[in-house]
C-alpha cells in the first residue's frame, strides 16, 4: 500500500519505461499524450538519458529507428495521426528487426479528428499501419496499474523478438490519474546481448553490422518476409494474453479492450444484478489476439456483443473467433464520446431479444 | 455493499476544480483505498467549464465514467446547470453561494451552500476557494476523512508552496466550520 | 631512399565492384570518406547512414556499421545514433532528393540543433535511381524526364543552395561546397571530408559537405561531357568555398 503513487497515465506510462531502464525518448508534442513528453524531458536528465523534441513525428520515429539500433532501450509516444505518421518508420523498425515500445494514446479520427479519446487505431495497429507484411505486438492495458506493468514488460518482449511493441491505450487513460504502484515485472525471457546486431561494437563482434530493410533480390526479401513471419507465429503461440470473467454460465459475452473493457464491466456487474448472466472476455493482447476465447465458449452463451469506442474494427476479430457459432453484434461510440453503461446494458437487453 | 463513492466537481478554469479532486483522491489513496480521478479536457479548459470525477472505492474501479455521483460540487452557474440533475437521488451537493444562485432545488438531495469565494476573500487570497469548498467536503460526505484531506493539502503545498500553506489551512478549516454547521443542522 | 606509396584501396572499403555508372562520382566521394575514415582510425567507432537513392547500397561499399534510412530520414537516424553512442562518429551520405526535397525538415533541423554528426551531401541537380526526374537542385532550363522543356522556375522555382541555406544557422560547425569534376578539386574535397570529420571529432558539432557531382547517364553525356558541363554550369551557381567553419 505505502507504495502506491497518484499519477496521472501518461506520467506512469512515462516513469514504468523509466523503471524499465529506458533512457532515450524522441517526442512530439500531441494531445492528449502530451504529459508524456513532458515528463520525460524532465525525468530522462536524472538518470542521465536523453530527451529530444524531434522536428516531427517522422524525424521522431526515425531517431527511434537510430537510437534503438545502438542496442539500449528507447521509447515514443503519440496520439492518433502522429502515429500515421510515424508508420513508415515503424515499417522500417520492424523490417530491421529493431526493439523499441510506442504507446499509442488514441484519440478520435479519422483526419485531424478531435483530441478527445477514441479506440479507432484497433486496425492501424494490430493489422498494418505501414506498409508490407509486418506486425506489432500490441498490448492494451486495462488500468494505469497494468499499464505500468505491460510497459516493463514491452521492454522485455520487444528485444526477445526484436520487433516493436506497441502500447494502444486512449486519452482517458493517459488522462486519468489512478494508484500506481511499480513493480519490476521481468519476463524471464532469455534476450540476447544486443552486441551481436548493434552499431558500435565492430570491435567486439568482429565484423560489422547492417541494420537495413532494402533486399533488391526477390528471394532474400521472400526469405527475411519468413523469418519475420516466424516470429509473428511464435507470438501468437507465447504472447496471447486475455481476461474474462463471468463467462462459464454467461448467456451473453461482452468483447472489450482498454477503457471500454472497464465500463463494460460495470455492465457486466448490472445485467448479474438483474439476474441477466452476462460475462466479459478482456483481450489484453490485440495482436496476437486471443481468438481461443471466443472459439471457445460454452454452451450456455447465446450471443457476444463487442463493444469498442469506434465504428466497429475488434469486431472482425471476434467475429473470426466466434466463426459464427453464435450471433455477433456491435455497439460503439466514437469521435471522442464513451459508451455509458447503461447503453452497453441496453445494447445487451436488446442482443438477446 | 462495499464502498463506492462517485464525485463530479466542476467550475470555470483557473477555480482549482481539478487540484481539488486530486487532493479527494489522493487522500483517499493514502487511507488505503482504490481511486480514480478523470478530468475533462479539451477547449472547454480555456475559460469555460472544466470538470473532473472522482471516483473512490474499497473494490475494483471498473467504469472510469462518472454519470450518476453520490457527491457533487459547483463552483460556477453553468456548472450547476450541466449536472446538478445528475446528482444521485439522497446524494449531496456542495455549492459555491458566491458564485451560484439555485432556485427551485431538488427537495431529494442534501444541499450545502458555501461562501466560498467571500472566506477566501476575507483570508486575503481568492485563490484558496477551493480549499474551503474542500473543508466543507470533509464534513459532509465520506470521500475521505478530514485528516488525510488536510495532510494532502499540507503534503501537495509542503512541496512547492509552503508560504501558501498557513492560508490554505485557515481556508480548510473555515470551510469545515460550514460543513460542521450543515450537519449539526441536519 | 624515397618512402614506397603503394595506392591501394582504403582499410574501410569492402571489396567489390560498385553498380555506379561509367563516369558517376559517387565512387570518388566514397573513396574520400573511407580515406578520412581511415586516416582517423576510427572505422570500428564509425557509423555511417545510407540515404533512399543511388547511394542507397553504400552500405555494400564502406565497411562499417551501417544503417540504410527511409527516404530523407537520414539526419533523424544519425541523431538518434549520436544522442545515444556520442562516442561513435556518424555520418550520413545523402542525395539531392533525399536530403534537399523530401528531408529538407530532418536536415535542418539536426543542422540548427547543431547535431554532432558529418553529413556527405551529393549534389547532382538530378534524380538518379529512378531515372533522371528534376531534382530541387536541377539547374534553371536543365531539361530532365519531368521537366522535359527546361526547369522554369514560374513552375518549380529555384535551384536550392543548402550549402549557404544551412550556413545562415548559428549551431552549425562546418559547412562547404566542393566538387570532384577534376583532380585539384578533388584533393580540396578530401580536405573538407577530413575537416568535417574533424570537426564531429572535435564535438564542435554540425559538419555538412556538399559535393558537386555529376551524373553522365542520366544527363545524357558522356563522362567527360558531364565533368565539364559540371564545370561550366554548376559551378557558377554553386559557387565552390567554405561557408562555414568552426570556431
Amino acid at each position: 500500500m505505502s507504495n502506491r503513487v497518484l499519477m496521472k497515465g501518461n506520467e506512469a506510462f512515462a516513469e514504468a519505461a523509466v523503471q524499465a531502464g529506458c533512457k532515450y525518448f524522441f517526442g512530439y508534442p500531441i494531445t492528449p499524450q502530451n504529459e508524456i513528453p513532458e515528463y520525460m524531458s524532465k525525468r530522462l536528465p536524472e538518470v542521465g538519458g536523453v530527451y529530444l523534441q524531434a522536428e516531427s513525428e517522422v524525424a521522431g520515429i526515425n531517431m527511434i529507428f537510430g537510437a534503438a539500433g545502438t542496442g539500449f532501450r528507447t521509447l515514443i509516444s503519440s496520439s492518433s495521426p502522429g502515429i500515421s505518421l510515424m508508420s513508415e518508420g515503424i515499417s522500417y523498425i520492424a523490417a530491421a528487426e529493431l526493439p523499441c515500445v510506442i504507446i499509442n494514446v488514441m484519440r478520435g479520427g479519422p483526419g485531424l479528428g478531435g483530441i478527445l479519446p477514441a479506440q479507432s487505431d484497433y486496425f492501424q495497429a494490430t493489422k498494418g499501419g505501414g506498409h508490407g507484411d509486418y506486425r506489432l505486438l500490441v498490448l492494451a492495458p486495462g488500468s494505469l496499474q497494468e499499464a505500468t506493468e505491460f510497459i516493463m514488460m514491452a521492454f522485455d518482449l520487444t528485444e526477445f523478438y526484436r520487433n516493436p511493441v506497441m502500447i494502444l491505450t486512449d486519452g482517458f487513460m493517459g488522462q486519468m490519474m489512478e494508484a500506481v504502484e511499480f513493480k519490476k515485472v521481468k519476463l524471464g525471457y532469455d534476450i540476447p546481448d544486443v552486441k551481436e546486431w548493434a552499431v558500435g561494437y565492430m570491435a567486439e563482434r568482429g565484423k560489422r553490422t547492417l541494420l537495413k530493410s532494402l533486399s533488391l533480390d526477390p528471394e532474400v526479401l521472400e526469405q527475411h518476409n519468413q523469418k519475420l513471419q516466424k516470429k509473428y507465429r511464435l507470438m501468437e503461440e507465447k504472447e496471447v494474453r486475455f481476461e474474462s470473467a463471468n463467462v462459464d454460465d454467461a448467456e451473453i459475452v461482452i468483447a472489450a479492450y482498454g477503457t471500454t473493457a472497464r465500463i463494460a464491466k460495470s455492465a457486466v456487474k448490472k445485467l448479474r444484478d438483474q439476474g441477466i448472466k452476462a460475462g466479459i472476455i478482456r483481450p489484453q493482447s490485440l495482436y496476437p489476439f486471443p481468438y481461443k476465447p471466443f472459439s471457445e465458449l460454452p454452451e450456455s452463451v447465446k450471443h457476444v456483443l463487442v463493444v469498442e469506442m469506434s465504428c466497429g474494427q475488434m469486431v472482425e476479430d471476434v467475429e473470426l473467433g466466434v466463426s459464427r457459432k453464435v450471433p455477433v453484434s456491435f455497439y460503439g461510440r466514437c469521435g471522442g464520446m464513451a459508451p455509458s453503461v447503461e447503453e452497453i446494458e441496453q445494447a445487451a437487453k436488446k442482443a438477446l431479444g | 455493499m462495499s464502498f463506492y463513492r462517485e464525485m463530479i466537481a466542476a467550475g470555470f478554469g483557473g477555480q482549482g476544480i481539478m487540484l481539488l479532486g486530486q487532493i479527494v483522491a489522493h487522500a483517499a489513496m493514502n487511507e488505503g483505498k482504490n481511486v480514480m480521478w478523470i478530468p475533462s479536457y479539451g477547449p472547454e479548459m480555456r475559460g469555460g467549464t472544466a470538470n473532473c470525477s472522482v471516483i473512490v472505492s474499497d473494490g475494483e474501479i471498473a467504469s472510469p465514467l462518472v454519470s450518476f455521483p453520490d457527491v457533487l460540487v459547483i463552483m460556477n452557474q453553468p456548472s450547476l446547470t450541466k449536472f446538478v440533475n445528475r446528482l444521485k437521488e439522497g446524494g449531496t451537493l456542495i455549492y459555491n453561494a458566491d458564485l451560484v444562485t439555485y432556485d427551485n432545488p431538488r427537495d431529494d438531495i442534501n444541499i450545502v451552500k458555501v461562501n466560498a469565494n467571500s472566506i477566501a476573500l476575507e483570508l486575503g487570497n481568492e485563490r484558496v476557494a477551493n480549499i474551503a469548498v474542500l473543508g466543507v467536503l470533509a464534513e459532509v460526505t465520506d470521500m475521505a476523512s478530514a485528516d488525510a484531506l488536510k495532510e494532502t493539502v499540507q503534503e501537495i503545498l509542503g512541496a512547492k508552496k509552503a508560504h501558501l500553506l498557513e492560508i490554505n489551512m485557515k481556508a480548510f478549516e473555515k470551510g469545515q466550520e460550514v460543513g460542521k454547521q450543515y450537519v449539526a443542522q441536519a | 631512399m624515397p618512402e614506397v606509396k603503394i595506392f591501394e584501396r582504403p582499410k574501410c572499403m569492402t571489396d567489390v565492384s560498385t553498380h555506379y555508372c561509367p563516369g558517376c562520382t559517387h565512387g570518388i566521394v566514397h573513396r574520400l570518406v573511407a580515406e578520412a575514415i581511415d586516416e582517423f582510425g576510427i572505422q570500428e567507432k564509425t557509423v555511417g547512414v545510407a540515404p533512399v537513392g543511388c547511394a542507397v547500397l553504400m552500405y555494400n561499399y564502406i565497411n562499417t556499421d551501417m544503417y540504410e534510412a527511409a527516404h530523407g530520414r537520414a539526419p533523424a537516424v544519425a541523431t538518434g545514433c549520436k544522442r545515444v553512442r556520442p562516442d561513435l562518429t556518424v555520418f550520413t551520405y545523402q542525395g539531392d532528393g533525399d536530403l534537399a526535397s523530401i528531408g529538407v525538415a530532418e536536415i535542418v533541423h539536426a543542422a540548427n540543433r547543431g547535431e554532432n554528426i558529418t553529413v556527405i551531401f551529393i549534389n547532382n541537380a538530378i534524380y538518379g535511381m529512378t531515372g533522371g526526374q528534376m531534382a530541387p537542385t536541377t539547374l534553371l532550363k536543365q531539361k530532365t524526364t519531368t521537366c522535359p522543356y527546361g526547369r522554369d522556375p514560374k513552375v518549380n522555382g529555384y535551384p536550392i543552395r543548402i550549402a549557404e541555406m544551412l550556413a545562415t544557422l548559428e549551431a552549425p560547425g562546418y559547412i562547404a561546397r566542393v566538387t570532384v569534376a577534376r583532380p585539384k578539386y578533388v584533393i580540396k574535397a578530401k580536405e573538407a571530408i577530413k575537416k568535417a570529420f574533424q570537426t564531429q571529432i572535435e564535438e564542435k558539432g554540425f559538419s555538412l559537405v556538399e559535393v558537386l557531382s555529376t551524373c553522365p547517364t542520366n544527363w545524357g553525356m558522356r563522362p567527360a561531357e558531364a565533368l565539364k558541363w559540371l564545370e561550366e554550369n554548376m559551378i557558377p551557381y554553386y559557387p565552390l568555398g567554405e561557408f562555414k567553419l568552426p570556431d
